[in-house]
């Protein structure tokens, strides 16, 4: 299908508009001292410390001030302390965060095409070529790459001394690697991804089942009904043992392939042992790896430090009694864990929305969300534009972002420059987002399973 | 010897025996070991600092306690306490040594700087407004020196003229005399002793020396000023201090600042091409989070890379809710400049609502910084030989001391949650959760059909009272029947039971009884 006219000149306009915002700029925009923005995981201001530590020939996890991994200390230690004389701080770094970004919209418009295609494929099968030529199809990969390259949050993420934009692209080419069933590109994704941020672990099981079963289609059921003859009553007649396939259908019934995904984990092996030795390497004389994990993993799972944010979590704790703490940080955890199975069990034969679906609850629900984790996921929902065009709320929520998005600093400013606010005021908005996540990964899942519900109408009728 | 072990002990003890509490040091977290700012044995010696705590006349009475007097008797019996507490400065000392030849020696110290009150007469001319106010014993402490207190070997008084008095004196002529056209001292000394050896181009200091005193001669040592007279006092090379920049409760600076005073001009007079040598010790808690990446050295307004100024510099990072941070730095420049700056960004951090102090709002203290000049030192030597001397005191300041100048405590405000929201928070958090436990897992739950199933049921529901249900439930199970919808068989049929179970309770009870 066509895609969206002048993609690349808008694209282009989006790199340009960042460089003028750092270039032309000369003041220090004070992104990177948002707490919207950069968390004690992200802070590129702590990495400079960190980098300060280890050059001292001490732990660099010393201090409480670093928290993330020793391969970005190595890979961007350097870049923080290079000052520019008129620019803002970190300069080189967030020329580096340009590219990067838009390699992860080039990565996004590319899984976005296979998307289409599989849709394509699946609705001729289905004998839906009515839908195929039906107007209004958007091109997800280049609405989603659009999408991700032109939010306000990418764009203050990618300006804010912050190391978001790292860990989204490696999210996303985690995604890309096993939508295009590349193996050693989705381990190396999924394991750099948790290894920089703990959460994209539960992005495990989409990408397994993308390997092993395939792209987004419409669920398998409705390709049995279609080859099956015999059968005419409720849709909810499960035979399986249907009579032979066609040979058409080979292509469509998705066999799971073990093959795929033996490949997969022994890559994800291998990157492993990579990173651990590296980590390991470079932490050699001043801890190790068990005060990396500590200090890292520990520090994520523990929530110690109790910094305002966008989310709820540090309000929660800086209030919570002693004795619940440990009760109340296992909640937290488990809700995004419990949710993995019965959304895995629901939505197999989606994957891809369902890496997305876990990855707004984790950026929901996580210890130090900032909006860079609201920017990929915001991207990846574009990529399933054309499923979700029925969304409900689709304009409160639009309006709800925006207001979070500007009502935050303010409440913020109140709170802390000004001292005429209070802390609730700045959890209100918390809250509100929350809140607004919340009804997006509920109306999504509920508009596509929806969108099923009717393909399997179509198919029927 | 174990001094790690043995330091809950010494706290506890030195706590309970001046009413002051010393126990907060107590934790291996609290005190440090600073290696060059004492220039001591680095293992032996251990440094603590209590900030938010006031010395007040509860600490002075156990430690006026101690001596053997107490405070009824001997030069002890001055101390009257609104007088000193009125003062700029207080500071208590105890130093217990313990050698095989001398046993052990207890040497207390007790520093006061008082003002005397300015006497206001009419009578006299406006000249005496620029007169330092006369003061005496008895005028400052209410009190005569009256008696010696009876254990004691030697008690007395001394009384000095500083070097630079000394030598706006010799200006205009008067030397040592103690009693002058310029000011009256009276009594008259029984000794006096001078410095000897002084710098170059100083003049000597002079001590004047009164011990006849007793019950019937009260002693009331006063200085009569007569005309205007102005001198300087010895101050430490370059003036340290510290304060806090930046606004907000988020981020800000500490900055210690070294201005360069009279006695290092006066130093530099006299050696060209000299360089200064400060160490600077600075204990920071963990509340206050340091980016030791961004400190910044300035000499005379202008920044410099700091790898030219520092000579050395020793970090030991905070730990979050563990341990404080500590900062020392040696420093080396020139002695020509005016004014050294150093500062240092930091993060405000936040705390769980437990960890708050009382008044959380007045803020968080950081302790002094010490700031040690190891080029100067403070000795003086005598003429007279330390038996005919025979003071402590004197003794002591005849020992080679390094100048240390200690800064401001700084109070730093941070920001608090709303003390009286836990409940509120909680429930707030938890229901949002819920809200979307619950709608997510509905989402999932939900089956095709099940939406016409409701529709259709919408349009032939009748209203069910249950009493009747359950009459005539009853009824056809007595007749054997089955009757009603299957899914309200089974709630129905658990309520007959549960009836059921009532009545034979009920019936069991009384037949029971």
């Amino acid at each position: 299908m066509a895609g969206i006219r002048g993609y690349w000149n808008l694209a282009a306009a989006a790199i340009a508009f960042r460089l003028l915002l750092l270039l032309c700029f000369p003041k220090d925009l004070h992104l990177g001292s948002r707490p919207e923005v950069a968390t004690p995981l992200t802070s590129l201001r702590r990495l400079a410390e960190g980098y300060w530590l280890k050059q001292a020939s001490m732990s660099p996890y010393s201090g409480s001030m670093y928290h993330g991994s020793p391969l970005l200390l190595s890979f961007l230690g350097q870049l923080t302390i290079r000052r520019v004389e008129g620019r803002p701080p970190h300069f080189y770094c967030s020329l580096m965060f340009v590219v990067v970004d838009f390699i992860t919209a080039v990565l996004i418009r590319a899984t976005g095409q296979k998307l289409l295609l599989s849709r394509h494929k699946s609705f001729q099968v289905l004998n839906l070529s009515k839908l195929v030529e039906a107007s209004g199809i958007v091109n997800p990969g280049d609405f989603a790459s659009l999408v991700y390259l032109w939010n306000p949050l990418t764009i203050v993420t990618c300006m804010g001394s912050s190391t978001s934009p790292i860990d989204n692209l490696m999210v996303v080419m985690a995604i890309y690697g096993a939508c295009s069933r590349i193996a050693p590109l989705a381990a190396f994704g999924w394991v750099f991804a948790t290894h920089l941020s703990l959460y994209p672990i539960i992005l495990i099981v989409p990408v397994i089942l993308l390997l092993g079963y395939g792209l987004d289609a419409p669920p398998s059921k409705l390709f049995l009904h279609k080859t099956s003859d015999a059968s005419s009553s409720c849709a909810l007649n499960q035979s399986p043992d249907n009579s032979e396939a066609p040979k058409l259908t080979d292509n469509a019934i998705h066999t799971f392939s073990w093959v795929q995904v033996l490949h997969f984990v022994l890559w994800v092996f291998i990157w492993l042992c990579f990173v651990l030795l590296l980590s390991s390497i470079s932490l050699k004389d001043v801890g190790g790896l068990s005060e990396m994990f500590r200090k890292t993993y520990g520090f994520i799972l523990t929530v110690e430090d109790l910094s305002p944010n966008i989310g709820v979590l540090w309000y929660f704790f800086a209030e919570v009694f002693d004795f619940f703490r440990n009760f109340f940080l296992i909640v937290f955890h488990v809700n995004i864990l419990f949710m993995i199975l019965p959304l895995a069990i629901r939505l197999k034969h989606r994957s891809c929305f369902l890496a997305f679906v876990y990855i707004a609850i984790s950026s929901m629900l996580k210890s130090y969300p900032s909006v860079g984790d609201s920017a990929l996921y915001l991207g990846l929902l574009a990529l399933f534009c054309n499923e979700l065009a029925d969304m409900h709320f689709s304009f409160f929520l639009f309006c709800g972002y925006i207001g979070v998005s500007l009502l935050s600093p303010v409440m913020h400013n109140l709170w802390i420059w000004r001292g005429t606010g209070n802390a609730n005021f700045y959890f209100a908005t918390g809250l509100a987002y929350a809140c607004l996540q919340t009804v997006l990964v509920v109306e999504s899942v509920s508009s596509m399973l929806k969108h099923d519900r009717m393909l399997r109408k179509l198919v029927k009728a | 010897m174990e001094i790690d072990a043995t330091w809950k002990d010494l706290t506890h003890a030195l706590s309970g025996l001046f009413c002051a509490s010393i126990n907060f040091l107590e934790s291996s977290t609290s005190y440090f070991a600073p290696s060059w700012a004492f220039r001591s044995n680095v293992s032996n010696l251990r440094y603590g600092a209590l900030p938010r705590e006031a010395v007040c006349t509860e600490n002075l009475t156990p430690w006026l306690k101690l001596l053997p007097c107490r405070d009824k008797a001997g030069l002890a019996s001055l101390l009257d306490r609104p007088s000193i507490y009125k003062g700029y400065y207080h500071s208590q000392r105890l130093q217990l040594t313990s050698t095989k030849s001398t046993g052990m020696v207890l040497k207390q110290t007790l520093t006061v700087v008082l003002k005397p009150d300015v006497q206001r007469n009419s009578a006299h001319s406006s000249l005496d407004n620029s007169i330092q106010p006369s003061w005496s014993v008895s005028s400052m402490f209410k009190k005569n020196v009256t008696g010696l207190c009876v254990p004691a070997k030697t008690s007395r008084i001394f009384f000095e003229l500083e070097t630079n008095m000394v030598v706006e004196l010799e200006k205009l002529g008067y030397g040592d005399s103690w009693s002058n056209s310029i000011f009256d001292l009276s009594p008259n000394p029984v000794r006096v002793f001078k410095e000897s050896n002084p710098l170059p181009g100083r003049s000597n200091s002079i001590i004047y020396e009164y011990i006849n005193y007793s019950e019937h001669e009260p002693l009331d040592l006063g200085m009569k000023w007569k005309l205007p007279f102005i001198w300087s006092c010895s101050q430490s090379p370059f003036h340290a201090s510290r304060f806090l920049m930046g606004s907000g409760n988020e981020r800000g600076s500490i900055a210690i600042s070294l201005q360069s005073t009279e006695s290092n001009k006066e130093f530099l007079a006299k050696s060209h091409g000299c360089t200064v040598q400060v160490l600077i010790f600075q204990v920071v808690p963990w509340y206050v989070k340091v980016y030791y990446h961004t400190l910044q050295v300035f000499i005379d307004g202008k920044p410099q890379s700091a790898s030219d100024v520092i000579e050395k510099i020793q970090v030991s990072p905070s730990e979050d809710k563990l341990f404080p941070g500590t900062l020392e730095l040696m420093l080396r420049y020139p002695c020509s400049v005016q004014s050294v700056a150093l500062t240092l960004d930091f993060d405000k951090g936040f705390l769980h609502i437990d960890e708050y102090p009382p008044d959380a709002n007045q803020g968080f203290d950081i302790p002094s910084a010490l700031v040690t000049f190891p080029n100067f030192h403070s000795s003086r030597s005598y003429v007279e030989d330390n038996l005919s001397i025979n003071s402590p005191l004197l003794l002591k300041f005849q020992e080679k001391n390094v100048v240390r100048s200690y800064t401001e405590a700084l109070l730093v405000p941070l920001t608090t949650p709303d003390f009286s929201m836990p409940y509120n928070v909680i429930t707030f958090t938890c229901t949002v959760l819920a809200l979307y436990f619950g709608s997510l897992l509905n989402v999932l739950r939900r089956r095709v059909g099940e939406e016409e199933r409701l529709l259709n049921s919408k349009g032939n529901t009748t209203r069910i009272r249950l009493i009747p249900l359950l009459l005539s439930k009853f009824s056809s199970k007595l007749k054997g029947r089955t009757d009603g919808t299957p899914k309200s068989s089974s709630l129905l049929g658990s309520k007959f039971l549960f009836i059921l179970v009532v009545v034979l309770a009920v019936l069991w009870h009384y037949i029971a009884n």
